[in-house]
C-alpha cells in the first residue's frame, strides 16, 4: 500500500499543475481554505479532499466522464476507485472499473473477491437487520422501530440502492417521537434525493424540517439553506437560489460536506445572484459586505448576517473580483475572469447545465446596464469594452432591442447607438384608435351573432309549435 | 284572365285596395301557373308603376317555367324595368315572389353571359326590398355574386360599407360575407376582408358547411397578410362544430401558418411549392402568393425597430432577399404604400427609417377622434337596447328560472323560480 501511495503521490506532481503546495494528502485542513475554483485547471486532488461520503464520488465520476484531458480523467476514476472501495458499494465499483478499462493498471481490474465478500456480508446484514426489525415490530416500541428503518436506510445508501433508502427513511417518520428525529430523518431523506436528482423532495423535506424550529442549531438550519439554495438552483429560479445560499451562515463549515462545501456556496451564491439581482439588491447584501463599513441599509431581513458571506467569498478571490468588477463597470476584466472559470465550472455536478444561461445573463446585464447611462453610444468602444467585434456586438444589441431589454436604436451606417424614447402621447392615441376600431367590430359582430341565434331560437320555437 | 286583369287595374289605389287584393291573387295563383305561356300579353296591359303587385304575381309566373335564349333577353328587359319602376310598399308584402323573380332574373342575366346587365337593377332592387339600411335580404348575395363575376368591385364596396344587423336566413349571411370578404380582398381592402370572413367562420352553426370551410381558408391567409401571425385557436364564441373540425379540414393552410410563424423565407416557399396544386385547385394561389410577399415586408418593418439607418446589402441579407436592387424595390414599394416611413440614401445604399410624423395635432384627427366616439356611443346603444329586450323575453326568463341554482343568487333575485308563460 505504501509503494503505491508513492507512485500515486508521483502521478499527482505529474499532473497537477495548480497553483497549489504539494502537501501530503491526509493534511486537509491546510487545503480547505486554498482556493480551489479558480482560473487554473482543476486540481482533482485537493478538490476532491474537500468532499466526503457519496459526494465525493459522484463528483470524481462526473468530471472523470465530462472532461477532455485523459490523464486527468484516469485520475479522477482512480481516486473515485480507491474510495468506493472504502465503502460497500459494489455497483458503483463495477461500474468505474468498467470505465478504467484496465489502463491503470493491475491493481485497478475487478476485484470480484472483494465483491463477493461484500455482497455476502451485506446478505447476513440484511437477514440480521431484517429479524432485529420483525422483533421490534412485535414488540411495539417505537424508538426501537425508527432505529430499525433508521439502520436499514444506511444499510441501502451504503450499498447503492437510493429508492430503497429513501423509503426506509421516510418510513421512520411515522415513529419519531421528539422533534430531533423529524430533523434527523428529513436531513436523510434531503441526502438521498440529492444523490437521486430529486429536488421536489428536496424542498420539501426542508420546509418540512423549517416547521419544527425547537431543535434547529445553527449548523443545521446552515444546512438547510444550502440544501434549499441547491433545489432552487435545479429548478432554475436563479434570484431565490442566490438568497438562500447568501443566508448560509459560517456555521456550516464542513459539516456538510457530504453535499457541499463552503468554496461551492460562494460560487453559486455569487453568480446566481450576479445573474439574477439588480444593482441596488447586489450592493446591499454583497458588496457592502466587501469594505469594512456596515451597510447603510439592508433590503432583506432575511439576511441577518451578511458579513459572513464575505468570508465565503474570501476562499474564492475570483468570484470577489468578478462580482466588484461588474458593479464597477469593468467589464472587460469580468467577462476575462468569467471566462477563466468556465472550465472548472463545467465540471461541477450541480452547476454545469447552467453556467451557460448564467453567463448569457450575466453578460446581457452588463451590455445593458453599459448602455443605460447614456444618450448615444459609440459601438467601436463598446465593442472594445467588451472584447468583441463591432458586427457581433450588434447582433447582440440587436436581439437585446427585439426582446425590449435596451430601448434604443442602431445607426448602422456610423455604428452609434441611439437612446430611444418612446413618445407617450403619440402612443396613447395610436393605442385608443384602435381600441375604438377593436370595440366597434366586435360589438357588431355579437349583434349579428345574438341575431342569428334569435333566428334559431325562433325557428325551433315554432317548429315546437 | 281578364277578369283579374281589371280587378287589378281597379284595386291598385289605396293600401286597404291593395290588402284585398293580395288576397284575391293568393287564391288566383295556381290557375296564373297554369296558363303561365298565355301570360306575356296581359302583361303589356298593366303598369308596373301602379300595379305592382299584380304585375309581380303575373311575372312569377311567367317566368316560373324553362326560359329559351331568346326569351330570356327579352325577360330581362322586362324584369329590369320592373324593378326600376315597382312601388316598394306594394312588393313588400309579397317578398317571397320578388325574390324567386329577381334570382330567375339573375340566372338569365347569366345564362346570357352578360353579368354587368345585372349590377344596377339588383343594386335597385335590394334598397326597394330592404326594410332598413340594417337588414340582409335573399338578394344580397346574388347581388355580390354578379358583381364579383362583372368585376365591379367598386359598387359593391357601397352595400359592404353598411353593417348587417338583422337576418333573415342565416345561408344568406354566410354567402353575403363569404363574397364579400372576396370582393374585399380584391380592393386590397383587408381588414374589412377579415371582418367579413371572421364573421362567417365564427357564425353559431349546428354542423359545418362548405362555405364556412372555404371561408376559413381564406380567412387563414388574409390573416397572415394582414396581420402577419394567424391565432391558432378560434374564440371561444365560435360554434363547437367549428372549432373542432374546421382546422382538419383544411390542414394545407394551417400548416401553411405555422411555417409563416417560424419566419424563414425558403421554408415558406418550398412549403407553398410542394403544395401549389391544393392551392390552386382552391383558386387561392395568389393570395398564397401575396401572404408570402407580406412575409418581406414584416421582416422589414421589424428592422424599422430597432435600427435608424441600415444599408441596401444589411436588408437584403437580413430579410433573405437576392440583392440590394431587390431590397430597394421592396422598400420604395412600401414607402409608396405608407407601410414604413423612410428615405433612401442612393448614394451610400442607406436606407434612414424614420418616425410616424402623425402628431396627433391636426383638426382632422380630432373630427376623426370625434366621429369615432359617436359611432361607438351609437353601437353601445344598440347593445342596450338589446340586452334589454332579451331581458324581457319569455323564453329567456323561463330558462333563468329553471337553472337559477346554478349561478349566483344575486343575479336573479327577481326571477320567480318556476315562470310559466
Amino acid at each position: 500500500m505504501d509503494g503505491e501511495e508513492d507512485a500515486s503521490n508521483l502521478m499527482m506532481e505529474a499532473n497537477s499543475t495548480g497553483g497549489v503546495d504539494e502537501a501530503p494528502l491526509s493534511s486537509t485542513t491546510t487545503r480547505r481554505n486554498r482556493p480551489i475554483i479558480s482560473g487554473e485547471p482543476l486540481d482533482i486532488e485537493a478538490y476532491a479532499g474537500l468532499y466526503t461520503g457519496r459526494t465525493k464520488i459522484n463528483r470524481l465520476i462526473f468530471i472523470a466522464s465530462h472532461c477532455d484531458n485523459p490523464a486527468m480523467e484516469l485520475e479522477a476514476l482512480r481516486m473515485a476507485s480507491d474510495e468506493i472501495k472504502k465503502g460497500e458499494n459494489t455497483q458503483l465499483y463495477r461500474e468505474v472499473v468498467q470505465k478504467i478499462e484496465g489502463r491503470l493498471g493491475p491493481n485497478y481490474e475487478m476485484d470480484t473477491a472483494w465483491c463477493s465478500m461484500i455482497e455476502l456480508k451485506a446478505e447476513q446484514r440484511k437477514e440480521k437487520l431484517e429479524s432485529e426489525l420483525n422483533s421490534y415490530r412485535t414488540n411495539l416500541i417505537k424508538e426501537s422501530i425508527r432505529m430499525g428503518y433508521n439502520d436499514f436506510g444506511d444499510f441501502y445508501y451504503a450499498h447503492g440502492a437510493l429508492g430503497d433508502a429513501f423509503k426506509s427513511y421516510v418510513r421512520t417518520r411515522d415513529y419519531c417521537t421528539t422533534s430531533k428525529h423529524i430533523i434527523q430523518m428529513c436531513l436523510s431523506a434531503i441526502l438521498v434525493s440529492i444523490e437521486m436528482v430529486q429536488f421536489s423532495n428536496v424542498s420539501s423535506y426542508v420546509s418540512k424540517a423549517e416547521q419544527t424550529p425547537e431543535a434547529l442549531d445553527p449548523p443545521t438550519t446552515a444546512k438547510l439553506c444550502c440544501a434549499a439554495g441547491l433545489a432552487h438552483l435545479e429548478a432554475k429560479k436563479y434570484k431565490l437560489a442566490a438568497r438562500k445560499f447568501l443566508e448560509v451562515g459560517l456555521e456550516l463549515g464542513n459539516s456538510y460536506s457530504e453535499v457541499i462545501v463552503p468554496q461551492d456556496v460562494a460560487t453559486y451564491g455569487g453568480l446566481c445572484a450576479l445573474a439574477s439581482f439588480d444593482r441596488t439588491e447586489l450592493k446591499a447584501t454583497i458588496l457592502s459586505l466587501l469594505s469594512p463599513a456596515p451597510p447603510l441599509f439592508s433590503i432583506h431581513n432575511k439576511v441577518i448576517d451578511n458579513i459572513n458571506f464575505r468570508d465565503f467569498l474570501e476562499l474564492v478571490p475570483e468570484v470577489r473580483e468578478l462580482i466588484n468588477d461588474f458593479y464597477s463597470s469593468h467589464y472587460a476584466s469580468c467577462l476575462e475572469y468569467l471566462g477563466n472559470l468556465k472550465p472548472n465550472l463545467i465540471l461541477d455536478i450541480h452547476l454545469y447545465d447552467h453556467v451557460e444561461t448564467l453567463y448569457d445573463q450575466i453578460r446581457n446585464k452588463a451590455l445593458i446596464q453599459y448602455t443605460l447611462p447614456f444618450v448615444s453610444v459609440d459601438m467601436r468602444m463598446m465593442a472594445d469594452a467588451f472584447k468583441t467585434s463591432v458586427a457581433g456586438l450588434e447582433k447582440e444589441l440587436e436581439a437585446l432591442i427585439t426582446d425590449n431589454q435596451i430601448q434604443a436604436r442602431i445607426d448602422s451606417h456610423n455604428k452609434i447607438l441611439y437612446a430611444r424614447h418612446a413618445d407617450q402621447r403619440n402612443a396613447t392615441f395610436q393605442r385608443v384608435l384602435q381600441t375604438g376600431n377593436e370595440f366597434d367590430r366586435d360589438v357588431r359582430a355579437m349583434l349579428l351573432r345574438a341575431n342569428l341565434l334569435k333566428h334559431d331560437c325562433n325557428l325551433k320555437a315554432s317548429r315546437k309549435v | 284572365m281578364e277578369g283579374l286583369v281589371t280587378q287589378i287595374q281597379g284595386l291598385s289605389g289605396t293600401a286597404s285596395d291593395v290588402l284585398s287584393l293580395q288576397n284575391l291573387l293568393k287564391q288566383a295563383d295556381d290557375s296564373l301557373h297554369a296558363e303561365s305561356t298565355r301570360l306575356p300579353p296581359f302583361l303589356d296591359q298593366l303598369d308596373p308603376s301602379k300595379h305592382s303587385l299584380g304585375y309581380l304575381y303575373f311575372l312569377e309566373a311567367c317566368t316560373a317555367g324553362p326560359v329559351t335564349q331568346e326569351q330570356a333577353s327579352s325577360f330581362v328587359l322586362t324584369i329590369a324595368r320592373f324593378i326600376s319602376s315597382c312601388v316598394a310598399e306594394q312588393i313588400r308584402l309579397a317578398p317571397d315572389k320578388f325574390i324567386s323573380v329577381c334570382k330567375r332574373f339573375k340566372d338569365q342575366v347569366l345564362l346570357l353571359e352578360e353579368p354587368l346587365r345585372g349590377v344596377a337593377p339588383m343594386l335597385t332592387a335590394i334598397r326597394k326590398l330592404q326594410l332598413s339600411s340594417e337588414h340582409l335580404t335573399a338578394l344580397h348575395p346574388e347581388f355580390l355574386l354578379l358583381c364579383l363575376l362583372s368585376k365591379c368591385y367598386k359598387t359593391a364596396l357601397s352595400i359592404l360599407d353598411e353593417d348587417i344587423f338583422e337576418v333573415d336566413q342565416p345561408r344568406d349571411l354566410f354567402l353575403y360575407c363569404y363574397y364579400g370578404g372576396m370582393i374585399s380582398i380584391g380592393q386590397k381592402q383587408f381588414r374589412k376582408a377579415l371582418e367579413l370572413l371572421h364573421n362567417v367562420v365564427t357564425a353559431p352553426m349546428s354542423t359545418v358547411n362548405a362555405i364556412a370551410v372555404e371561408a376559413f381558408k381564406k380567412y387563414i391567409l388574409v390573416s397572415l397578410i394582414h396581420h402577419g401571425q394567424f391565432p391558432t385557436n378560434l374564440p371561444k364564441y365560435a360554434s363547437s362544430g367549428a372549432q373542432r373540425n374546421l382546422k382538419t379540414l383544411c390542414q394545407p393552410y394551417v400548416e401553411l401558418a405555422s411555417s409563416y410563424s417560424n419566419g424563414k423565407i425558403a421554408d415558406l416557399e418550398t412549403y407553398v411549392e410542394a403544395n401549389k396544386d391544393k392551392f390552386e385547385s382552391d383558386n387561392n394561389l395568389g393570395l398564397v402568393k401575396q401572404a408570402v410577399s407580406s412575409m418581406y415586408k414584416r421582416n422589414i418593418q421589424r428592422l424599422t425597430q430597432t435600427y435608424l439607418t441600415l444599408s441596401l446589402q444589411d436588408i437584403a441579407n437580413r430579410v433573405q432577399l437576392n440583392s440590394p436592387k431587390e431590397a430597394e424595390m421592396h422598400v420604395l414599394q412600401m414607402i409608396k404604400d405608407g407601410e414604413i416611413y423612410a428615405t433612401i440614401n442612393q448614394k451610400d445604399g442607406m436606407v434612414r427609417f424614420l418616425e410616424d410624423p402623425e402628431q396627433y395635432k391636426t383638426c382632422e384627427m380630432i373630427e376623426r377622434i370625434g366621429s369615432s366616439i359617436q359611432r361607438l356611443m351609437t353601437v353601445s346603444k344598440k347593445l342596450n337596447v338589446m340586452d334589454e329586450l332579451m331581458s324581457c323575453d319569455p323564453l329567456y326568463l323561463a330558462k333563468a328560472g329553471r337553472e337559477r341554482q346554478r349561478f349566483d343568487f344575486d343575479d336573479f333575485d327577481n326571477v320567480p323560480p318556476r315562470y310559466n308563460i
